[in-house]
């Protein structure tokens, strides 16, 4: 670890990208998709990374280099964003394009408070390569609430039940509940409890979360 | 060690098919790292643990995906993802014992992530060695777990040798209960390898989970049909239903006639540093009854020849009661 705190100190400047826009089947072997970059290492957190946001240096490019700029649809938008080739989904999404409703919490997997939709499928988005999402819809829990500003049913349905304890899990748990119903309706309890079952919640608010989702089954 | 920053450089490479992805892999060699659904990869990466110069995500690579009917089973390409696994009705359908333990894999989002050919091809999980420790498996000199003091609840029974983790996938056990072969390309062209033959142990490379070289690449896992619709059994015990992997689990494939076990075939993950299969036990259910009786027999010689460490004792009863309840039901 010191070793990563050296390297943050003296070099916070990374090499561009080679990247190649859009996979495309066709594509032979001279047009491997690739990214060849040497990202910074930043080991504490955000500032960090919104300091590497859009930098790049004069260090001579990998053969075929192009840009690190790549566009992402989040929420129905295309966003433009330079991407290290390392980076974490929910650290773009966080530190880079200020969506902090998505939480980040163990960055390991283990407690789903990062969870988001990717192609209306739930997955951890603190162990999803953000390049590996171009050409793939993000939904995350901004993405949830009408233009009109009326919150989607699991939302309301959260405050109706009072669902939340604390707080800090229901982002996660509204994707997980958002993404169960768009599969499958009308629900059994059961069926709820499988399919939250990946979203830790430290206050122990599961059953609240339950009459929740079961709320927004009845209602949607 | 959980600390919240990006994974240490690499370059990230994104190949469309094998052929590119091979030559990458030749190319970096040890330096390279393949990820499928980075569920096992990326943990090893923040954690500086494993640190390779070049990353070879086969995410777009599209002949590597789906679930495919063949004259003789079923294929399944290495990067069709956990969750597909549980909801395909070929698989659910015929065979059931892999839709089953792909179901008791980590949680929901991971299942969603998580593929196959990484299940079946992700490291151990001893933490000693996953925090970084310089122990026999990482290169080093020593085991931390087989120590006095070691907490070795969820290590082995069997099969230690240096090392004495065991292997915590649990699809790798239904794969050896439906006697999958394993499609491996490499520089040298296909290979096809049985699924007891694929998870290797320390005494033949303590370095590594299966035959899988660092250039070559699972394509795919084949079943063959004369398992189809057998009597499956699958049971996972662990400290949680999610996120926790198994300290034990059993997979069981069972063809029953006329009220006579005719084949079967037992193995646990969780006992050893590859899957195991029971063939003692096995052997006493064939040409019985799978009833109470044949049961305790069989399964009360499961356990045989185990050398359990200081803390996971506990698992001799564990497993011979799991090859119980294959056998005879959970009843
Ligand atoms: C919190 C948590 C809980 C978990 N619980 C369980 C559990 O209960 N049971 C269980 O079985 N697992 C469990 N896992 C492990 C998880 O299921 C696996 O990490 C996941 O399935 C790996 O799949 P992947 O595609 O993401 O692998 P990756 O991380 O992409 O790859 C894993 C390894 O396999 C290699 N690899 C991948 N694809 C191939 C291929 N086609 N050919 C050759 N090598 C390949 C990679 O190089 C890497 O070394 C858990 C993981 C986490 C983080
Ligand atoms: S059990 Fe294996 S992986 Fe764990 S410390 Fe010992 S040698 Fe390392
Ligand atoms: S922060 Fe992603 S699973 Fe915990
Ligand atoms: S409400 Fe506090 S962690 Fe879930």
């Amino acid at each position: 670890m010191a070793n990563d705190t050296q390297q943050v100190l003296t070099a916070h400047t990374g090499q561009p990208a080679v990247f190649e826009e859009a996979r495309d089947p066709v594509t032979r072997r001279a047009f491997i998709k690739s990214v060849i970059a040497t990202g910074a290492v930043a080991s504490t957190g955000g500032l960090m990374l919104t300091g590497l946001s859009g930098c790049s240096d004069d260090a001579t490019p990998a053969a075929g280099s192009v840009e690190r700029l790549v566009t992402l649809n989040i929420n129905g938008k295309s966003r433009p964003v330079d991407v290290l080739p390392n980076e974490s989904l929910a650290m773009t999404l966080r530190y880079k394009l200020g969506l902090t409703g998505t939480k980040l919490a163990c960055d390991r997997g283990e407690c789903g408070a990062c969870t988001v939709l990717i192609d209306d499928v739930t997955h951890n988005s603190c162990s999803t390569l953000t390049h590996s999402v171009r050409g793939r819809e993000v939904t995350t829990v901004e993405g949830l609430e009408q233009p009109d500003g009326a919150l989607h049913p699991v939302q309301q349905a959260m405050i109706d039940e009072l669902g939340p304890q604390c707080g800090f899990c229901t982002p996660g748990q509204v994707m997980s509940g958002v993404a169960l119903l768009k599969n499958n309706p009308s629900p059994t309890r059961e069926e709820v409890r499988e399919g939250m079952a990946g979203n830790l919640c430290r206050c122990g608010a599961y059953d609240h979360y339950l009459n929740s989702i079961m709320r927004a089954a009845r209602v949607s | 060690m959980s600390t919240k920053d990006v994974m240490p450089q690499f370059a990230l490479f994104q190949p469309t098919d094998i052929e590119n992805a091979l030559d990458l892999l030749e190319k970096y060699g040890e330096r390279g790292w393949k990820v499928a659904g980075g569920q096992d990869s990326y943990d090893w990466f923040k954690d500086r643990a494993k640190r390779p110069e070049a990353v070879i995500d086969l995410g777009g690579i599209a002949e590597l995906s789906g679930i495919r009917e063949t004259a003789e089973g079923v294929e399944i390409g290495a990067m069709t993802t956990l969750t597909e696994i549980v909801e395909n009705t070929i698989i659910s359908g015929s065979y059931g014992v892999l839709a089953q333990a792909a179901s008791r894999v980590a949680s929901p989002q991971i299942r969603n992530a998580g593929t196959l050919g990484g299940n079946l091809n992700q490291d151990a999980r001893c933490w000693y060695y996953r925090s970084g420790l310089d122990c026999y498996r990482a290169g080093g000199n020593t085991c931390y777990a087989d120590t006095p003091e070691g907490m070795n609840r969820e290590h082995c029974l069997f099969g230690a040798s240096r090392c004495v983790a065991v292997t915590p996938s649990d699809t790798a056990a239904a794969i050896v209960a439906l006697d999958a072969e394993m499609v491996i390309h490499g520089p040298a062209g296909e290979r096809i390898v049985p699924a007891q033959e694929f998870f290797i142990g320390p005494a033949v490379n303590i370095t590594r989970m299966t035959v899988v070289e660092p250039s070559e690449l699972l394509v795919a896992v084949r079943i063959p049909s004369k398992w189809a619709g057998a009597n499956f059994y699958f049971e996972k015990v662990a400290d949680r239903n999610t996120w926790d992997f198994p300290l034990v689990n059993v997979a069981s494939s069972m063809i029953v006639k006329d009220g006579i076990v005719e084949d079967i075939r037992i193995v646990c993950s969780g006992v050893e540093c590859v899957p195991k299969r029971i063939e003692g036990a096995e052997q006493i259910a064939i040409g019985s009854a799978p009833d109470a009786e044949t049961a305790d027999l069989a399964g009360g010689t499961a356990s045989r020849g185990a050398t359990p460490l200081n803390y996971n004792h506990f698992k001799i009863p564990l497993m011979e009661n799991l090859v119980k309840r294959a056998i005879r039901g959970e009843a």
